[in-house]
């Protein structure tokens, strides 16, 4: 008995799960110190869940070359589940940091709301360092979960409960869909191990015609494509980035968009590794579908935030060009643009969460005319941020860009590329007017609304900084996200 | 510090530009005084490259600096990598003579958000010296697309009435051109990188020596021409240019006109045509045929405006397609006028565009009707606006003359025989529309009231103009100053391209090759 205890026990390893573990703790803890704040006092709470991300952002790094795997093999700390760590962490301190004076602003300041950031943080990390489909999809519920209620966390407004309940209904549908995948590949495999899948797919004289092999493929890559918010199932969206809390929209937009894209990648890559030509083609047009849907629609929005939501789904699309590439620059092309994504998007949203009013926080264009002039550190700011998702040098919107893209061209998809390049001319359309209306129309308020809270400063400070140091020295990260590639 | 003297260059306006950003708001005259002091720093700091004298021996690059600055292993390696050769020179040149003089010209034009719209000339300054001292691909895009920026906000926020149309008009246009630029970029590297080609980043050198078969110098030529051509701007990819124009506030059209459309064509020089050599042949006809198109359609137009501003305009477009015609002529006649005739026009041009902001500063408008025997009131102005005139029309003794007449000798002398013939009733109509807005503008009798009071130029306007006249007359009478540092470097880029086409004519049957071939 003691002995199978131990075996157990050597199974578990707890340090392959250990920056979860970090913010789990740290969530549960923080549950329980919210209950003894007074209430409306989150600021502590704020505070506390930054260091928890401090700390497991220090725990994760620390676990930089030296591999870990845990729990019998169905989870790995490997550097490329460390590289999306890294990046969900930055999203989650982003976003903390801006939520407090908005959440105070808004008349909800309720301290759970930081600890459920902390447990989609966790989800996330499981998802990027799963390497069995349960643990992935343990880790898609708890980032779900915790993310529908985040979405309608504004329990008293009507946007932001449409937001919650619908991402609730499509996002449990498309999970049905995901597991019923994992059902179809554990039938022919025998174990939901992504390695083991791979093993038995590799085996099956007939893999690509296999009915069983490619619904399971698809019906699982479904789940991933709805996380991700991919056209054709980029339905929810616009609707929930417009009605959820912007600092949650900014997240929800960079740290579970990644999180899926890590666990979308690994599986993909390993496991469905000898379906490459049916898999890549399956994703070119999905990857030009998106592209093209996000962008179109995006020019005819009236409100910023919708906008943005439409923009983010587009640059999904970018990013699933470096799926489509299938080469190893083209998955570390989307790690980094992952990273820039996350500097660049949410600093976007957390100018935006300044700028909105209170309670009818719906940023038409009109509402930003002449802001520049009233604001000039922050229109300067959403200036580089809006560059940045142009893809224009010297932001990292650029180099991104240019990294997936070489991916795409080293492979030889120079249609793709051209596909690609065109959709961001597109896009330059709907980002410079935003442009349009905060400089060259005149002011006609003044925008005495807006305050310049401190946290908020930092964040989008922050976001600045990473824009334009992934812009102009990318080598050292890209290096990173080189090494970070399986 | 000569180690260095490029970068320093490039980078002195952008470190003026931090300076700027912490200067008061409300400051205006220690604003444009400090913008004026940088740009002129610039020049200064620019000025040994014009005096040395290793470029009339030596065609290569000179002022080399190279370090390593992305390097990812296998995936791609960017360098900084710049330098300057004696076809770069006088546009670097051109362009650090010519901010003072921007700048200068907004001393009373522009009164709104000073701090803004210096901070966004500084920028833009290095934005194109950057891109005509890159010889990485990678940091030329760069560079290149870093000038979007500032012209985009100096066009929409201080233009005139239709300047959001403009702006916008004149990005997208831009940035369409180089996006499929830089697809082309990367698949040109990874083409050379996968055949074994020894690369080094993206250097041009590098790319100088690649061997690409046909089919693939025909698309990329394309993408690299569609690009540039939107730049020129060249028939029928033109219809940016007015519109950025007539908005811009007179600095930004001087820069537009004086440096910005040197770009395309720079980059025909400098990219387009040697990295694709064997794929240019196909082309020239198409590309020779749109410059004459440019030159006669620019010209008929300029003649029938109504707006001044839109004439200076339009008249552009039919230099530039002289520009082009001369570079296409692949001879060294053709090639230096065409070379010579950039710097031109970017002094003649951005002194006509002057012009106009001196009197549109005096009236509100630029409508031709509205002047009519301003010679009476304004003697001074009256004889500048008539040197440049002459300038833009290309009377003997203007720096005009040596470039046209170069470029249509030169392409005379190729196989665009034919063209070059239809080009040179170019040169009757910009006659025909200079001199009669001439007359309009500046004889006759004073019919309108409005026009009695006009008060000739200042002091400030006369400091303007007269670097810009000495050149006028300098490059007429002795353009061997500049030829001398241009030639070397045109003749190795010719004869460059030369050795790798004569490859391609034995392989492939072009007939517009056959035909440059015969008239030699």
């Amino acid at each position: 008995m003691e002995n199978l205890v131990q075996i157990a026990m050597n199974n578990v390893n707890l340090s392959a799960i250990m920056p979860s573990v970090v913010l789990c703790c740290f969530g549960l803890v923080l549950l329980l110190v919210s209950v003894f704040l007074e209430r409306g006092r989150t600021a502590p709470v704020a505070w506390l869940s930054i260091i928890g991300i401090v700390v497991a952002g220090i725990v994760s790094v620390s676990g930089w070359n030296t591999p870990q795997a845990g729990f019998a093999g169905s989870v790995v700390l490997d550097n490329f589940a460390t590289f999306f760590n890294i990046t969900c962490l930055i999203a989650a301190g982003l976003t903390i940091l801006m939520s407090d004076s908005y959440l105070h602003r808004e008349g909800y300041p309720v301290g759970e709301y930081y600890p459920l950031i902390l447990f989609t943080t966790a989800g996330a990390m499981w998802m990027a360092s799963g390497t069995d489909l349960m643990t992935i999809f343990l880790g898609l519920e708890v980032l779900s979960v915790s993310l529908y209620v985040l979405a309608g966390f504004f329990r008293g407004q009507l946007r932001s409960n449409e937001a919650g309940l619908k991402y609730f209904f499509l996002g449990a549908f498309s999970t049905g869909f995901m597991l019923y995948g994992v059902a179809l590949l554990y039938g022919i495999s025998g174990t939901t191990k992504v390695a083991g899948i791979a093993e038995a797919i590799r085996l099956m004289p007939d893999a690509s015609t296999n009915p069983m092999v490619i619904a399971g493929a698809v019906l699982l890559s479904i789940g991933f494509l709805f996380k991700i918010g991919a056209a054709p199932f980029h339905m929810w969206t616009p609707d929930v980035y417009q009605g959820a809390p912007t600092p949650i929209t900014a997240f929800m937009s960079a740290g579970p968009k990644a999180a899926a894209f890590a666990a979308f990648m690994r599986v993909t890559y390993i496991s469905l590794d000898s379906l490459q030509a049916d898999m890549s083609a399956l994703f070119w047009i999905l990857a030009v579908l998106t592209m093209t849907v996000g962008n179109f629609i995006a020019i005819s929005q009236k409100d910023v935030k919708r906008m943005l939501a439409f923009s983010s789904i587009s640059h999904a699309g970018y990013a699933m060009v470096g799926m489509v590439a299938w080469n190893e620059v083209g998955f570390s092309g989307i790690l980094f643009y992952m990273l820039v994504y996350t500097f660049m998007n949410i600093g976007a949203f957390a100018v935006l969460v300044l700028v909105g009013k209170q309670g009818e926080e719906n940023l038409t264009l009109d509402g930003l005319a002449g802001f520049g002039y009233k604001r000039p550190f922050l229109g300067v700011a959403l200036c580089i941020f809006l560059f940045s998702l142009m893809g224009l040098p010297p932001t990292a919107g650029f180099t991104g860009k240019f990294f997936i893209f070489a991916g795409a061209l080293k492979a030889g998809y120079i249609w793709l590329a051209v596909l690609g390049v065109l959709n961001s001319a597109v896009s330059l359309y709907y980002y410079l007017r935003v442009m349009v209306y905060m400089y060259f129309k005149d002011p006609v308020e003044d925008y005495s609304w807006v305050k310049m809270e401190m946290a908020t400063i930092v964040s989008i400070l922050i976001a600045i900084a990473g824009v334009l140091y992934l812009g102009v020295l990318p080598g050292p990260v890209m290096e990173l996200a080189k090494l970070s590639v399986f | 510090m000569a180690d260095n003297l490029l970068s320093l260059m490039t980078f002195f306006p952008l470190l003026g530009m931090l300076v700027v950003l912490f200067i008061p708001r409300d400051n205006g005259a220690v604003l444009k005084g400090t913008t004026l002091a940088v740009t002129l720093i610039t020049f200064v700091i620019s000025l040994p490259l014009a005096f040395n004298d290793v470029f009339t021996v030596s065609g290569g690059m000179h002022y080399r600096e190279y370090y390593e600055w992305i390097n990812i292993g296998n995936y791609f390696q960017m360098n900084y990598n710049i330098g300057i050769d004696g076809i770069s020179l006088w546009l670097v040149m051109l362009t650090t003579f010519i901010m003072p003089i921007a700048v200068l010209s907004t001393w009373n034009a522009v009164d709104k958000n000073i701090k803004g719209f210096m901070a966004l000339l500084l920028l833009l300054e290095t934005g194109m010296l950057g891109a005509f001292v890159s010889l990485d691909l990678f940091l030329f895009y760069i560079f290149w697309e870093l000038m979007l920026i500032p012209m985009y906000f100096l066009i929409g926020i201080w233009g005139g009435k239709n300047r959001i149309y403009a702006a916008v008009k004149f990005f997208i246009y831009t940035a369409v051109g180089s996006l499929l630029m830089l697809v082309a970029i990367i698949f040109v590297y990874y083409y050379a990188v996968q055949s074994g080609a020894p690369m080094n980043g993206f250097g041009i050198q590098e790319f100088y020596q690649l061997d690409l078969p046909y089919h693939a110098q025909y698309w990329l030529f394309l993408a690299f021409g569609f690009s540039f051509a939107i730049k020129v701007p060249m028939f029928p990819l033109h219809t940016w240019l007015p519109d950025a124009h007539t908005e811009a506030p007179t600095a930004g059209s001087v820069i537009l006109a004086a440096v910005l459309l040197k770009m395309g064509t720079y980059g025909y020089v400098r990219f387009a045509m040697p990295l694709f050599p064997e794929a240019l042949p196909t082309f020239i006809p198409l590309l020779a045929t749109l410059s004459v198109v440019g030159i006669i359609y620019g010209s008929l137009v300029a003649m029938m405006q109504e707006d001044v501003k839109k004439l200076v305009a339009y008249s552009s477009v039919a230099h530039l397609g002289f520009v082009m015609l001369g570079i296409f002529a692949m001879n060294m006649q053709g090639m230096a006028g065409g070379m010579i005739q950039m710097i031109n026009h970017g002094i003649s041009t951005g002194a006509l565009f002057l012009i106009v902001g001196f009197i549109y500063e005096r009236r509100h408008t630029r409508l031709i009707s509205e002047f009519g025997g301003l010679a009476h009131k304004m003697p001074i102005f009256a004889t500048v606006f008539l040197i440049i005139t002459f300038s833009s029309i290309g009377l003997p003794g203007t720096n005009g003359f040596v470039g046209e007449f170069l470029a249509l000798m030169g392409a005379f002398e190729s196989g665009l025989r034919w063209y070059a013939v239809v080009a040179t009733t170019g040169v009757i109509f910009a006659a025909v529309y200079m001199l009669w807005v001439y007359q309009r503008v500046m004889f006759g009798k004073i019919t309108n009231p409005a026009n009695e009071n006009l008060k000739d130029l200042s002091a400030r306007e006369i400091v303007i103009m007269v670097p810009l006249l000495i050149f006028v007359f300098w490059i007429g009478i002795y353009p061997n100053t500049f030829f001398e540092k241009m030639n070397p470097a045109m003749e190795q880029l010719l004869n460059q391209m030369e050795s790798r086409q004569v490859a391609i004519v034995e392989q492939v049957e072009q007939p517009v090759m056959a035909k440059i071939v015969e008239f030699k």
